[in-house]
């Protein structure tokens, strides 16, 4: 069997994930971040993105993130996130609205985190997608 | 008929107080609920990161943030969170003592004290308790928001920054159920590794997180993130602790109320009894006569 590692998903509301995991992959503000069990301890800022869990067994999780901070121990991974979602409960349809405003307004400082986090919600509900079609 | 007009009108009113504290108590109730899930909803996020703050004082970082280095303590810094309103029992009464204890401990090693009240009994009870009194904030209501907050913890942050406080404490009521509260003293600043014994593997002397990005700017948001959940949980978790104090309260009061109607209207029936008694005696003591 393969090897495990505990995860802990939160967000300021709600508890998203608790389990035993194989793999994780996460944005990290410096680029993508696979982790496996065994890992050095790392602690790291996460940018808008989707969050990818493989679960023991092999089942695989989405969930997004809008930001936030990544914890690893050898034998535990925690994920704080501001806001996050499961992939599944994303809405589809205000994303792509959401992205339309952040287009809009490009020049606005203000939005470019929330034209990054449409683009995120997005991104996810397409890798989503992906892993239903399979 | 006269009699026991008084104890009429005091059955009166005190069923009147007793249409009130029932009303309370339901109020409490309802708003008892609401007030457990958002505790129950932010909780999970106030422990996971106080594991994480933890971990990382058990680490031996290259860069020790100011939050994480232990000074001499000349000053210490006290967040204390009541509620806004009274009626909710010796909840606020109990916070304050464990509070003072907490400070006059203090002041007996000879360090001065800062207190930063949230709620408005705090606030009045430290304004006449004489301590000195940084930031007050009050009117949060039930539902309060972290942005509200950010402004007086601010004032403690920025004092334990410029090194004016050593050390930073807040009191609250911690939540262990609805019939039971009990004042907690938690030490926010400098980080304190949590006292467990955990796997042996991660007590190896001199491991250090990978930090992405840099450490100093990774480590001023999380720990102020850290603080700001820390508090934000203890003011979500006072909350429901005061509904449920008051639910409680209100409770007792009803009870109370309705034993004391019930004696009152004994009282009330004997002496009417008693003077019906004595008026029959009377007409047949005259009818007698003649």
């Amino acid at each position: 069997m393969a090897m495990t590692m505990h995860c802990n998903v939160v967000s300021a509301e709600k508890k998203l994930f608790d389990g035993r995991i194989e793999f994780l992959v996460a944005s990290g503000v410096m680029g993508e971040l696979g982790i496996l069990p065994g890992h050095a301890p790392l602690l790291s800022e996460l940018k808008p993105g989707t969050i990818k869990l493989t679960k023991q067994g092999g089942a695989e999780e989405l969930i997004y993130v809008s930001s936030g901070f990544l914890e690893v121990q050898s034998s535990t991974v925690t994920v704080l996130a501001d806001t996050a979602e499961r992939a599944g409960d994303l809405d589809e349809a205000a994303a792509k609205e959401a992205l339309e405003a952040a287009k809009r307004a490009v020049d606005d400082e203000s939005v470019d985190l929330s034209y990054e986090q449409a683009v995120a919600q997005l991104r996810t509900i397409q890798l989503l997608k992906g892993i239903r079609n399979k | 008929m006269a009699v026991g007009k008084e104890i009429r009108s005091q059955i009166g009113s005190i069923k009147n107080t007793q249409k009130i504290t029932s009303a309370m108590q339901m109020v409490a109730a309802s708003k008892m609920r609401k007030a457990q899930d958002r505790m129950a909803a932010s909780h999970p996020y106030a422990t996971q990161i106080r594991n994480v703050v933890s971990h990382l004082a058990e680490a031996t970082p290259e860069y020790r943030h100011v939050y994480m280095q232990e000074r001499d303590v000349k000053r210490v810094g006290f967040i204390v969170v009541s509620s806004d309103r009274g009626l909710c029992g010796g909840l606020n009464i109990n916070l304050f003592k464990a509070a003072v204890k907490e400070i006059v401990e203090w002041k007996d090693k000879g360090a001065e004290v800062d207190i930063c009240a949230i709620g408005s009994k705090a606030g009045s009870f430290f304004r006449r308790y004489g301590g000195s009194l940084v930031a007050a904030k009050s009117g949060l209501g039930d539902t309060p928001s972290a942005s509200e907050l950010v402004g007086s913890v601010k004032v403690m942050l920025d004092a334990y920054e410029e090194g004016r406080i050593d050390r930073l404490f807040v009191v609250y009521n911690e939540f262990i159920n609805t019939m039971s509260q009990k004042p907690l003293v938690q030490q926010l600043l400098p980080l304190e590794a949590e006292a467990k014994q955990e796997s042996d593997k991660s007590k190896v002397a001199g491991w250090d997180y990978l930090y992405e990005p840099d450490p100093r700017i990774l480590l001023d948001t999380l720990l102020v993130r850290y603080i700001e959940s820390q508090v934000y949980q203890a003011v979500v978790e006072n909350i429901a602790c005061e509904q449920s104090a008051r639910m409680v309260a209100m409770k007792s009061a009803t009870d109370n109320a309705g034993d004391f109607i019930d004696e009152l209207q004994l009282i009330y029936n004997k002496a009417r009894q008693a003077a019906i008694t004595q008026e029959i005696a009377e007409i047949v003591g005259g009818a007698a006569a003649i």
